[in-house]
């Protein structure tokens, strides 16, 4: 890592890129030997995954034995919005999840100090340091679940359609990404790392369901304020063609580029604080 | 008698230091709840007036998930199952082989004073959200009903606890432990009617799982509070459950002592 980090920092948005994809690559590798060090730990992480998600369509699967439809959505669509959801969910927890829990033991130990004197930007490598591999795994089975789930709805989108869908998933992970980085920064020195797991937890949950089954308050928060109900919901009803107006997606991105831009105000307000709190 | 007295004493000053991590857990825990019961209204939205799903109504349905909620208050293992591991793995307990403590009680004590503290700081935003649904908060149908419902809440909550003490006791062999007890959490998490009541379930498979102690950590209660479960099968339930309180109780005797051996050869 040393060479990479400490060449002088050079002009120019290209070579800027470069320097920030060579850092990323020693990372990448980093946790790749990280986890092949404890191999059947790697392999337990993913069925416990794997178990919770089962669980998750199983609960679906018992609704659809006493139903035909949620709130207009079929059975297969509503796997689809589990498998969009968790497949978006496993990539945020692939790149940033474990980094996010981990800020408030790098206040506590004081490591932060040693990363902010890294010549590069601080919200960068504390964002990205640790990578879980077992996520793209379980990213994997949730790709499967959803392309299941389109064959038995006949659905066969264009390559468009389906670029559109796999932005819009990108777009939902940022918004996952900027909230629970937000959630770590606030808890900087409140809460303990477990607790902003947990309520990570039970938020994330809503996303895999369908919008259209909520009303009054719970919708209008879930929307607007904590976007969970766009996250997976948008991307589907596009695949669905369920999107009622082009609002929707305007709405997703209106409330990512948001939730990037409140995540970090409060980060820059917090990172100045640690500072002269330390010194 | 009064040593223990003295560890629940101790275990409520210490636990009141997790108030708000306690409220916070509370409260968050009623979004996803919340959801679900939103999910069910849409269910039932979708049927003709007075539509049953299985055995429910509408407002059993709800009622159900509240139920699960207060049980849920009173009897789960939040972070004693990680204390225990983690005792074990640093080598506290050497301590409580030396002194004449129990640890199995000393462990117990911990838990009642935990579950108290939490039922107090929970028992203001579950009253309020039961509040906010009391139109669909079904009552139990007589005293005696109630009462049995304690006294299954009460075995649920050796049940849950017994459980996670033997689950826990692989730290003895295993050094990270997490990922079994996140295992055992998910199984229980749809076996004990956690997600949905069981006899909404294929018959088949309600039937297989009372087979499991999994029920009777959670369906059993709260089917006792709505009547779905009463007379000679309130009585039945009630002694397969107290059962299953003592196979656990000595499974979990079985392992300690077992582990305990592999321990003492560990460390001397």
């Amino acid at each position: 890592m040393a060479e990479e980090t400490f060449r002088p920092p050079s002009r120019g948005a290209f070579s800027t890129l470069r320097r920030y994809l060579g850092i990323y690559a020693l990372l990448a590798r980093n946790s790749v030997v990280r986890e092949m060090t404890f191999k059947t730990n790697f392999l337990l992480w993913i069925v416990v995954e794997l178990l919770w998600f089962a669980l998750q369509l199983s609960f679906i699967g018992v609704m659809y034995m006493h139903t035909e439809s949620i709130a207009g959505w079929s059975k297969w669509q509503v796997v689809l919005l589990m498998g969009a959801s968790h497949f978006i969910q496993q990539l945020f927890q692939a790149f940033f999840l474990v980094n996010c829990t981990n800020l408030s033991e790098l206040v506590r130990t004081g490591k932060l100090d040693f990363l902010l004197m890294l010549p590069v930007n601080t919200r960068f490598i504390v964002s990205v340091r640790q990578m879980d591999l077992g996520a793209f795994v379980n990213a994997g089975t949730a790709v499967a679940v959803a392309v299941y789930a389109a064959k038995q709805l006949g659905l066969s989108p264009s390559a468009g359609l389906v670029l559109g869908f796999l932005i819009l998933c990108a777009v939902g992970m940022i918004i996952h990404y900027s909230l629970m980085f937000l959630l770590a920064t606030v808890s900087f020195w409140a809460v303990q790392a477990q607790g902003i797991v947990w309520a990570y937890y039970n938020l994330f949950n809503i996303a895999r369901l369908p919008d259209a089954a909520f009303k009054g308050l719970f919708k209008v928060f879930f929307t607007f304020a904590i976007p969970m109900l766009l996250v997976s919901n948008v991307p589907v009803k596009l695949l669905v063609q369920k999107l009622g107006s082009p609002f929707e997606l305007l709405l997703l991105l209106g409330m990512a580029l948001g939730c990037l831009l409140i995540s970090e105000a409060v980060w820059r307000v917090s990172v100045r604080r640690y500072t002269s709190a330390s010194s | 008698m009064r040593k223990y007295w003295h560890v629940i004493n101790v275990g409520i000053q210490n636990t009141l230091v997790y108030r708000l991590n306690f409220l916070f857990r509370a409260a968050f825990g009623l979004i996803p709840l919340t959801a679900t019961i939103f999910l069910w209204q849409a269910v039932f939205a979708g049927k003709p007036d007075a539509a049953t799903v299985a055995t429910y109504s509408l407002a059993e349905m709800i009622s159900y998930y509240l139920i699960v909620t207060i049980v849920d208050a009173l009897t789960a293992v939040t972070d004693d199952d990680w204390q225990i591991a983690g005792d074990i793995r640093e080598g506290t307990i050497s301590q409580f082989l030396l002194k004449p403590i129990d640890y199995l009680y000393y462990r117990l004590c911990l838990f009642f004073s935990g579950r108290m503290i939490y039922c107090v700081v929970a028992a203001l935003p579950v009253a309020l959200f039961i509040f906010y649904l009391r139109k669909y908060f079904v009552l139990p149908a007589d005293l005696p009903t109630l009462g049995w419902f304690f006294v299954a809440v009460f075995l649920t909550a050796m049940l849950q606890f017994l459980i996670s003490f033997t689950m826990a006791m692989l730290a003895f062999w295993v050094l990270e432990v997490s990922t079994f007890i996140f295992i055992l959490f998910a199984i229980e998490y749809i076996a004990g009617g956690h997600l949905f009541p069981l006899d909404i379930l294929p018959p088949l498979v309600s039937q297989a799982l009372d087979f499991t102690p999994f029920p009777y950590q959670m369906f059993f209660p709260v089917s006792v509070y709505l009547g779905k479960t009463s007379g000679a099968v309130l009585g039945w339930g009630l002694v397969v459950q107290a059962l299953w309180v003592m196979v656990l109780y000595g499974l979990a005797r079985l392992i300690w002592s077992r582990g305990v051996r592999k321990y003492a050869a560990f460390g001397g």
